[in-house]
């Protein structure tokens, strides 16, 4: 039995502790908006966060969730989830969309930790996550543009 | 009523792409659903002598599916009935689908599908092009007399260009769902960018008539032409483990399986020589083109005109021979990739220009001014260019945008003074491409797509063309709203699904918007002229709308209006000869690269690219920017990062830790412009944005390496191995005893 925390319910799993989280978010828990797109912690696309950290749910085993938090692009909290979404549309972000998730919850973290980021800092935290169509400099902008409206937002 | 068309409206399914809300194949819970793995051949060539079950694995729940189990014949239908859905007999490269496995748990399926023993004969694969016997086919086009031409001019410029292969990397792999009805009729979900194909490849294979097959569009996660074709094997495969099983079935494929098995961009030898005057007019250009098609025939010949139909680059030379030819080896068949074929033939026609430039010592922005084609020039084919040729000015603009010429100065003082870390360098490249099919191509097709007025007073656009990032829907949307002068947000888009959509043709081509585009703009002034009929005008609020469209409508649930592909008049195209109007229309770039080199590691940095285009009118600033920003990135990955390997026909890495694809730290700022010279027929003059913006990073990259370092460079990617392996060879030519 793995208890956790998953987008602020409590639950008590059975699956197989070694099972990776992604497959227990997307399989069992029905939760798909966090994507496979390797399964070996090379593209990013199955961002979460554990405990406030950006992590790859596809390299994670539920046994690492263990008595922690685990948020999803669903649980993502409304004000840093509609900042960002805000700005995501307003740079005309996605394209196919299909690494978005993984690279709203990677800047998510970003924004809390550094919240007016440099390119550099930007860089430092996305260079990790792939987006096959492209969507880089557009990621860039909209991650300045979220963190002025969230500053906006506390003033 | 405000004008949409020409503004950026945000994208139609922007805000679920955000929320983890779309629904990609592998999102949908399909009750019942097992899962299907794919068991394939190790070797690139052979004969299966059987395939047994290991006695030792319990067995229980698995479903086993095999060629002898497809109702009809074994092929997938595209253009040549050559290819198997599932190899019988003779295997023809390396991850071949020989056999299929489905069981309700994911692993359990793995598991099944390593213990499914296939017995094989190894022969004697073919896998240099080079080599191969068999050409799946073959051009010439003549213009003029080359062989006098080259004879004429002040000098001889020659020159031999090579270019790998190239994976899409669409960070969803390819996958699809597939079931029965109770009454029949096979379903199948999945990730594609052709419905109409999957359609048309799916009824011969279950022996169904074209109501019982319907194929719907999931939401997809890039496509890049890596979902053209393949989608009909997969879709094919688990429709037949749904049949065998009785249960849908969906096969999703990992990383590794989806870059060792499916389609790659061709690769291609091609070889230049160009006669040149002193001043730089091009009086001759004799271009030879070797693609390697892979196993099967698939799109190769098509991918093969359109690359020969630009091996000349965009330029007006009076006497121009083109050999090509597309030829079998035992390598996963290689297939539709944005650009398709272009890319490859451009990058060996501009870095040749470039060449030619140091040749007889012009300024390359000069000598391409001299020979580009625009209004009135001939093209290789006949085709007479007599409208909307925007080469000129996108040049121009480039290279003002880039400074290219003072950066040129200014990096030749940095490069002349030895104790610098690095070269610097900028180069550039002019391309075209072409919007639509080629020649006939549209005709045959003949494509369809309808708006339609629901009796709720819904606008709808009815097309097969599939969204899968380019901005599909929102295009649609905008030349609806316009047509109508209606609300952008007023109007919506049908899903992809054959039981609902007309067959507009597949989503490839840059095609959509000039073509397609164009259809829905005819329909819609359709729906515009009978509201206008019935009303006098269009209604402009939505309860006039409701009103009228209960008139419109009578007893039916809706009123359609539906369009069909007609050929532009004054175009003629002779298929036999291979002469004509190629395309309708060519959109054009300029691409400015700009880049620095490490001189300990040989380390490419790129800091900007200034791409121009004119791709006739915008219909939407933004998204096109995207394209371009996007494809841009995809190019500089070609140039410099892509790098698959290859031994006895199996990819060698076929994993994202070694085929590296650029990440935002290899995508430099890039300055996008366009300068639109709008096209008479496209919707409200647009021409084709997907495919352009592949075609001249690359050859503006290996030039801007040359400006650097004096290297050529001729052969992609252009990795710092390569570039040191250059610089040995310069200073120690091997002929040099
Ligand atoms: S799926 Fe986890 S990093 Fe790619
Ligand atoms: S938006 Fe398509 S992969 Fe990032």
């Amino acid at each position: 039995m793995t208890r956790l925390t998953v987008n602020g319910k409590r639950l008590e799993l059975d699956a197989d502790p070694s099972m990776p989280l992604l497959w227990v978010l997307r399989e069992e828990l029905r939760l798909t908006g966090t994507r496979f797109g390797c399964g070996m912690s090379l593209c990013g696309a199955c961002t979460i966060h554990l405990d406030g950290e950006a992590v790859r749910s596809c390299v994670t085993p539920l046994s690492a969730a263990e008595g922690r938090h685990v948020t999803t692009i669903e649980g993502l909290s409304p004000g840093v989830s509609s900042a960002v979404q805000r700005a995501w549309i307003a740079e005309e972000v996605p394209q196919c969309g299909y690494c978005q998730s993984g690279q709203i919850m990677c800047a998510a973290v970003l924004l809390r930790e550094k919240p007016q980021p440099s390119d550099a800092d930007i860089d430092d935290a996305m260079s990790g996550n792939l987006c096959r169509c492209g969507t880089y400099q557009r990621i860039r902008k909209a991650i300045h543009r979220a963190a002025k409206d969230i500053a906006g937002e506390k003033a | 009523m405000a004008h949409v068309v020409g503004t950026s409206a945000r994208r139609k399914e922007g805000p679920e792409k955000l929320s983890g809300h779309a629904r990609y194949v592998d999102d949908y819970r399909i009750p019942g659903c097992l899962h299907g793995v794919t068991v394939r051949a190790p070797i690139a060539r052979g004969r299966i002598l059987g395939i047994a079950r290991d006695p030792a694995f319990d067995w229980d729940g698995v479903v086993i599916a095999t060629a002898e189990d497809i109702p009809g014949p074994n092929v997938v239908t595209l253009i040549e009935p050559d290819q198997p859905l599932l190899a019988a007999g003779e295997v023809r490269h390396a991850q071949e689908p020989v056999a299929l496995v489905a069981h309700a748990d994911r692993s359990r399926a793995y598991q099944a599908a390593a213990h499914l023993k296939v017995e094989y004969e190894s022969l004697q694969p073919v896998i240099d092009p080079a080599q191969s016997e068999q050409v799946f086919k073959s051009f010439l086009i003549e213009r003029g007399d080359v062989v006098a031409g080259l004879a004429a001019g002040d000098l001889v410029v020659e020159g031999t260009y090579t270019v790998p292969h190239q994976e899409h990397a669409y960070i969803e792999n390819n996958a699809a769902a597939a079931w029965f009805e109770a009454d029949g009729t096979l379903v199948v979900l999945a990730s594609m960018q052709c419905p109409y194909y999957v359609h048309k490849a799916l009824k011969p294979l279950f022996d169904l008539p074209a109501h019982k097959v319907r194929i719907v569009q999931a939401v997809t996660g890039g496509g890049f032409g890596g979902k053209e074709e393949y989608p009909n094997m997969i879709a094919g495969h688990a429709a037949l483990l749904a049949k065998k099983a009785g249960r849908p079935v969906k096969i999703v494929y990992d990383r590794h399986e989806d870059m060792l098995a499916t389609t790659k961009r061709h690769p291609a030898r091609i070889r230049h020589r160009t006669a040149v005057k002193r001043d730089g007019t091009l009086v001759a250009q004799d271009v030879d083109v070797l693609m390697d098609g892979g196993a099967y025939l698939t799109l190769s010949p098509v991918v093969l005109s359109r690359g020969t139909l630009h091996a000349t680059g965009p330029y007006d030379c009076p006497n121009v021979r083109i050999r090509s030819r597309v030829v079998a080896t035992h390598t996963p068949p290689n297939g539709a990739f944005r650009g398709f074929g272009a890319p490859q033939t451009l990058f060996a026609a501009e870095l040749h220009m470039e060449r030619i430039a140091e040749a007889i010592g012009a300024d390359p922005v000069a000598l391409r001014r001299k020979n580009l084609v625009r209004e009135g020039s001939t093209l290789a084919v006949g085709q007479v260019l007599r409208e909307s040729v925007g080469a000129l000015q996108a040049l121009d603009e480039c290279a003002k945008r880039s400074g290219f010429r003072d950066k040129r100065r200014e990096y030749a003082r940095w490069n002349w003074r030895k104790d610098q870390p690095t070269w610097k360098g900028i180069g550039l490249a002019v391309v075209h491409h072409g919007s639509g099919f080629t020649g006939s191509g549209e005709t045959h097709l003949a494509s369809r797509a309808a708006v339609a007025l629901t009796r709720e007073g819904a606008i709808v656009v009815l097309a097969a063309s599939t969204e899968f990032g380019q901005g599909t829907n929102t295009m649609f949307s905008q030349v609806t709203a316009d047509t109508l002068g209606l609300p952008y947000d007023w109007i919506t888009v049908e899903t992809p699904d054959t039981s609902k959509v007309p067959d507009s043709g597949p989503t490839v081509a840059s095609r959509t918007c000039m073509v397609v585009g164009r259809l829905v703009r005819q329909a819609a002034l359709d729906l515009k002229a009978a509201l206008v009929a019935e009303h006098g005008r269009v209604p402009h609020t939505r309860a006039h709308l409701r009103e009228a469209a209960l008139t419109l409508c009578g007893d039916a649930a809706e009123r359609r209006f539906e369009r069909e592909y007609e050929k532009p008049s004054g175009m003629a195209w002779d298929d036999a000869t291979y002469r004509g109007d190629a395309y309708e229309a060519y959109s054009y770039a300029a691409v400015a690269v700009d880049l620095e080199i490490d001189k300990a590691t040989w380390e490419v940095t790129v800091h900007r690219v200034t791409s121009v285009q004119d791709i006739g009118t915008t219909v939407n600033p933004l998204l096109a920017e995207g394209q371009v920003i996007g494809g841009t990135a995809q190019a500089l990955g070609y140039a410099l990062l892509e790098s698959p390997v290859y031994k006895d026909g199996v990819m060698l890495n076929a994993q994202l830790t070694n085929y590296v694809i650029p990440t935002s730290l290899d995508t430099p700022e890039m300055d996008v412009a366009f300068v639109p010279a709008p096209y008479s027929n496209g919707p409200f003059g647009a021409k084709g944005v997907g495919e352009l913006p592949m075609d001249g990073p690359p050859p503006a990259v290996a030039a801007a390496v040359h400006d650097a370092t004096g290297l050529w460079i001729t052969d992609l990617p252009i990795l710092p191995e390569r570039l040191a392996r250059a610089e040995r060879e310069r200073k120690a030519p091997r002929n040099r005893k």
